[in-house]
């Protein structure tokens, strides 16, 4: 009853996704003058409400394109576009949860939730939206803990509703799953599909997990060593909630790994 | 042998055994706050015993004081069944009880009886209290000037070095500037100024309030910078992807991230501050306990020093208390921070 209310006050928010336009965006480091290419002419073009995932080798610049849609880097040469309007600064239209849950430890987990809401100075009157955020992630019980008081699946829960009580056009997830372990994964997996598939919107997340990212996504791209470039981009057309063991998806594993060298364990 | 001596054992000792743990139990629970009442008995007849080596007016009042606290301690532990928390509270501080009260003893007899130790150098219990009742207006005085100098002096330096170190922790600019500066004056021992200080400020009051702001002051700085310029980046990330302002990332991310350090920092201001007043009230200032000393000094009033010192004592140590209950309050999202 107050999960179903809780979703009905998070749907009368709900913005459908935005669309991001990636135009030959390159990117470097500088790193004791001398300059580390990390991105390598990338273009990539997402529909509003897809589910893209971002598969490449560690170390190979995913993160980094991601910290560039979020607006929190300016890319050397390029650009980006959310819905047509270029991509200069973060805004909360596009929220990034990263690998580590980052909730500020002197706040509490309501109040982590909230912080979005109070930068935007519009927490006095929107309140309750903190509460439905809480009440979808099914941690409205530890609403006055700390983070030190928390698990890690539950951190990373706290994490994801700080994002979504935004209600963002594009959801950024760079890894969020990445140090949990294997049942909580499983669990968050499904709980992530449901919330995208609920609110609509475009979401990006980076793994290096190809399992993963047949699971949950409409498209993954792979990418290869750095510098990054898009080496495939294929398209899962297979219907929620997917199984691990689909013969489609398995298939399309083999041919994942493949483009990432590993087809020699597989 | 072993067999006999087993089941001899156990016939004749059941009985024995099971009145003896009741015992045991009692001298266990009630042992130390009867010691502790014996001691603080000693210490009332080492009052009245003996007569003074010397001309002490509070004697027998505090010998009388004496089996007050000895009969509290016996009654407040062989009545502990009826008392609840209080002898709890007892019960926990008997050990130290007993320790007061043999040092007292041992004290009294050392001085004002038998005068091993040398006077006027080492003066008996009984004289301090004497300071206590008939010095108290001017002690009164000198703790209100001490305490009225502490806290100005204090929150400025306080309150400028948190601002400084915010500002250096924030902005290059600022840094830039100031940075040089604190490193060429911070590490001055406040009192080094001093002599500058008393004939460049107009009044000595305002002289030793500057001195005690800066010896607040710079470790305040220093550690409060370093609080704000180890917060981490992502802290930063979270807070601008969700539509942060620097206003914001100022005043609800570095500062409260850089909380526990600034508390160090109040906490090493405290301390130095504390030097310095003393210093600048021996040597300027005509008020407050550091000039208290001094003129008993010059008097030869050891008594009176010893009185100040202990009231000097429970001031530092209770300005700790309130800055650590008001830090505890403040960082309840910490965990595992000292007990003070």
């Amino acid at each position: 009853m107050v999960a179903a209310a809780a979703l009905a006050e998070v749907v009368t928010h709900s913005a459908a996704g935005a669309a991001l336009d990636i135009e030959q965006v390159s990117h470097a480091f500088d790193i004791d003058g001398a300059e580390l290419p990390v991105l390598s002419d990338v273009s990539i073009s997402v529909e509003p409400g897809e589910f893209v995932a971002l598969l490449g080798p560690s170390g190979c610049g995913k993160s980094t394109l991601l910290r560039l849609v979020a607006g929190l880097d300016k890319p050397k040469s390029g650009t980006l576009r959310e819905d047509e309007a270029r991509i200069t600064r973060p805004h909360p239209s596009r929220v990034v949860v990263f690998q580590d849950p980052t909730l500020f430890p002197w706040r509490t987990v309501w109040d982590n939730v909230a912080l979005g809401l109070e930068a935007q100075g519009i927490l006095k009157s929107q309140r309750h939206r903190v509460d439905a955020a809480l009440d979808l992630v099914g941690l409205s019980d530890f609403r006055t803990a700390y983070p030190h008081q928390l698990s890690g699946g539950m951190a990373q829960r706290v994490a994801l509703a700080r994002a979504l009580v935004n209600d963002p056009k594009i959801l950024i997830l760079d890894e969020p799953l990445g140090k949990l372990d294997s049942l909580t994964r499983i669990t968050m997996q499904a709980e992530l599909v449901s919330l995208w598939q609920r609110k609509g919107f475009t979401t990006l997340l980076v793994t290096h997990d190809a399992e993963e990212a047949l699971v949950l996504a409409n498209r993954v791209i792979v990418f290869s060593d750095r510098p990054a470039r898009v080496k495939a981009d294929i398209r899962v057309d297979r219907p929620y909630p997917r199984h691990r063991g689909d013969p489609y998806l398995a298939d399309l594993r083999r041919q994942i790994l493949g483009l990432l060298g590993l087809d020699a364990t597989w | 042998m072993s067999t006999y001596s087993l089941s001899d054992g156990l016939a004749s000792g059941a009985p024995r055994t099971s009145r003896a743990p009741v015992f045991a139990n009692w001298v266990r629970e009630s042992g130390v706050g009867i010691l502790a009442s014996f001691a603080w008995i000693a210490f009332g007849l080492s009052c009245l015993w003996w007569e003074d080596v010397g001309d002490w007016s509070r004697t027998h009042s505090l010998g009388i004081a004496a089996f007050i606290v000895a009969a509290i301690a016996l009654f407040g532990t062989v009545g502990a069944d009826y008392l609840g928390s209080a002898s709890r509270a007892l019960r926990q501080r008997a050990p130290w009880l007993v320790a007061l009260g043999a040092f007292l003893t041992l004290w009294e007899v050392a001085t004002a009886k038998f005068a091993w130790l040398p006077l006027p150098f080492f003066p008996p219990p009984q004289s301090i209290i004497e300071v206590y009742t008939d010095d108290l207006p001017k002690l009164l005085d000198s703790v209100f000037a001490s305490v009225k100098l502490q806290l100005g002096g204090y929150l400025i330096g306080a309150t400028v070095g948190f601002l400084t170190g915010v500002s250096i922790g924030w902005s290059r600019g600022v840094g830039y500037w100031v940075h040089p500066v604190l490193r060429f004056i911070g590490p001055l021992p406040a009192t080094a100024w001093l002599p500058i200080a008393f004939f460049t400020f107009p009044s000595s009051w305002s002289a030793s309030t500057f001195l005690i702001a800066l010896a607040t002051g710079f470790p305040v700085t220093v550690l409060t910078w370093s609080g704000v310029a180890s917060v981490s980046n992502a802290y930063y990330d979270v807070a601008r992807t969700l539509g942060a302002k620097p206003s914001f990332l100022v005043l609800k991310v570095a500062i409260p991230a850089a909380l526990p350090h600034v508390f160090v920092g109040l906490f090493m201001g405290l301390g130095s501050s504390f030097a310095v007043l003393v210093v600048a009230e021996m040597i300027g200032v005509k008020a407050g306990l550091g000039w208290y000393l001094q003129w008993a000094q010059g008097w030869a009033a050891y008594a009176n020093m010893y009185a100040a010192l202990i009231v000097m004592s429970l001031l530092c140590s209770g300005a700790i208390t309130l800055l650590f209950s008001i830090r505890d309050r403040l960082l309840v999202w910490q965990k595992g921070t000292v007990k003070w």
